[in-house]
């Protein structure tokens, strides 16, 4: 099976780290994988998004052009790449920064205030992590366990606080994507 | 040795180290930059040396120089930095001394873009520098390849005393892939790799006579020497186009009804369109040219199957590797060519209908 994943969203909301995190955890799930990043002056202050294939077989192009699943941060992200998602595929957004929404609805959608919940939680950075769990939660892509694993050799030492905060956003977003109809 | 998952840019660069790479010479250009603050990095850890010269054509320059002293050398750089550098590229190859350089393709001509772009393959492949040479060219398509090719590079180039470009471009150079290295050499094993060159390359002169000493030169004043030189360097060509032909052959077939034919980024733009068409049951081929240069004629031709209608030929470019194909195909077929340029890639959508349109011609 091969998942096609873009995550977009302003620049600094950590977008590029979403696909980074699920790409070596696919990795470490002995998956192929691949991220694929805009880069660029489009960065500066603008959109930023990651193409992540996460796959059983050898992956051909790392360009995703319909993705199964959507990552939107922002309106502009579900503007750009909502109406390419394969019918019966997934959006996952954050209704705080997309006021408009995505009209399609041949698709899966999970809308959660995300930046308030981050808030909640106690870290606005926490966002992106909050997504994660969104999107393991609903697709079962990734194992809690696999992410946990590796943000704590990746975080434990260097800010224990907020390794806390971080597995608690993905615990947090996996609820979101379980209580979502 | 477990995976890791790691940017083209900076595999390659640890690949170089691990085959014993310790001399490092570049100026930064985006998209290649990652490469350059990696061996900022890395090359003070093994003792080896990191300089960012002051231009690239100081970078190849001091290329040159320690290649002529037998040592594994690296510089890379990104498309007008590359076209920088190719004075020296040209001297290295007329003095016929080993060496790695690495391109990170960006759009152009000019500055271009920083996009990714395939548009210097005719520099590579056919010359960039003045003077009958030619560079072995290899194509890296995943960042395992990218870090595999580091080494087999330095062998290469070893081997054949001939400069060896790694032509890759800004999506491998920025992508991140897993990735696994090989054991890296030790001191010992690079202090060994040296002696191979003991026998031309510049080193202390013990016995103090002269005529024992190595000239490295790329200048012969009297041209019936030059000839002798060039009609040297030409059997040393021949040599390895009869050796280094390296290709993939992905789903071809007697089934084809199209052979495509790509290289690097583009190649895997391609194989997925290949394997959505495979779906309806349509049969489509890809030969993809891992080294460029040799490039692989006879095997190109061979593939050609007896119901292929078209050789369809895509690159990020307009049309460079095309002529090489049509070589090849010798109007055994019609050849047929697509591309995108200015650091706009295509997506494997845009291939997809093509290869439809053309499936029903």
């Amino acid at each position: 099976m091969t998942t096609e994943l873009i995550c977009a969203g302003f620049g600094g909301q950590g977008v590029l780290t979403i696909g980074k995190f699920i790409a070596k955890a696919g990795m470490k799930e002995g998956k192929n994988v691949s991220w694929l990043p805009s880069y660029g002056p489009e960065m500066r202050g603008g959109t930023a998004n990651v193409s992540t294939v996460v796959s059983d077989e050898e992956i051909a192009s790392p360009i995703v052009s319909f993705p199964d699943v959507l990552v939107a941060l922002n309106q502009p992200s579900i503007d750009k790449f909502a109406p390419s998602i394969r019918p019966g595929g997934i959006l996952i957004l954050n209704t705080n920064m997309c006021p408009h929404g995505c009209k399609r609805d041949d698709i899966v959608q999970i809308a959660a205030p995300l930046v308030d919940i981050a808030k909640e939680i106690g870290d606005p950075m926490v966002l992106n992590m909050l997504a994660i769990g969104v999107l393991i939660g609903k697709t079962g892509l990734i194992k809690y366990e696999t992410m946990e694993e590796d943000l704590t050799s990746y975080m434990k030492s260097r800010n224990p606080e907020l390794l806390k905060l971080n597995l608690e956003a993905i615990k947090r977003g996996i609820d979101i994507a379980k209580n979502a109809k | 040795m477990a995976k890791i998952l790691m940017k083209g840019n900076e595999a390659v660069a640890e690949a170089a180290i691990r085959s014993g790479c310790r001399l490092y010479f570049a100026y930064p250009i985006t998209p290649q930059s990652e490469l350059i603050e990696y061996m900022a990095r890395m090359m003070p850890k093994v003792n080896g040396t990191f300089l960012q010269a002051e231009s690239e054509v100081a970078a190849i320059n001091m290329v040159y120089g320690a290649a002529g002293c037998g040592k594994r050398v690296m510089t890379s750089s990104s498309s007008p930095g590359v076209s920088l550098k190719m004075e020296g590229v040209s001297y290295i190859a007329g003095a016929q001394l080993p060496c790695v350089i690495i391109n990170v393709q960006r759009g152009g001509p000019g500055l271009g873009d920083i996009q990714p772009a395939q548009g210097d393959y005719f520099q590579a492949t056919k010359g960039g520098g003045h003077g009958d040479y030619r560079l072995i060219v290899m194509a890296p398509s995943s960042v395992q390849e990218f870090a595999d090719m580091a080494s087999e590079a330095f062998d290469l180039a070893d081997k054949y005393r001939n400069p060896v470009m790694i032509l890759a471009d800004g999506m491998l150079g920025q992508m991140m892939e897993p990735v696994e290295f090989k054991t890296a050499r030790t001191d010992e094993e690079i202090a060994d790799m040296w002696l191979q060159h003991k026998s031309w390359c510049i080193q202390p002169n013990e016995d103090g006579d002269k005529k024992h000493h190595h000239e490295i030169n790329s200048l012969e004043i009297d041209p019936l020497v030059l000839e002798q030189h060039v009609n040297k360097l030409y059997e040393k060509y021949a040599e390895i186009e009869k050796n280094e032909i390296s290709y993939e052959k992905f789903n071809v077939s007697d089934d084809n009804e199209i052979l495509c034919v790509a290289w690097g980024t583009a190649s895997r733009v391609v194989k997925s369109a290949i394997n959505e068409i495979k779906v309806s049951g349509k049969s489509v081929g890809l030969i993809r040219p891992i080294n460029v240069w040799p490039f692989p004629y006879e095997e190109l031709k061979k593939a050609i199957g007896p119901k292929v209608k078209k050789v369809y030929v895509f690159e990020l470019n307009t049309g460079q590797m095309l002529d090489d194909v049509k070589i090849a195909v010798a109007g055994k077929v019609p050849v047929d060519f697509w591309g995108k340029v200015g650091g706009v890639v295509f997506t494997p959508a845009e291939i997809l209908e093509k290869l439809e349109l053309a499936l029903k011609e």
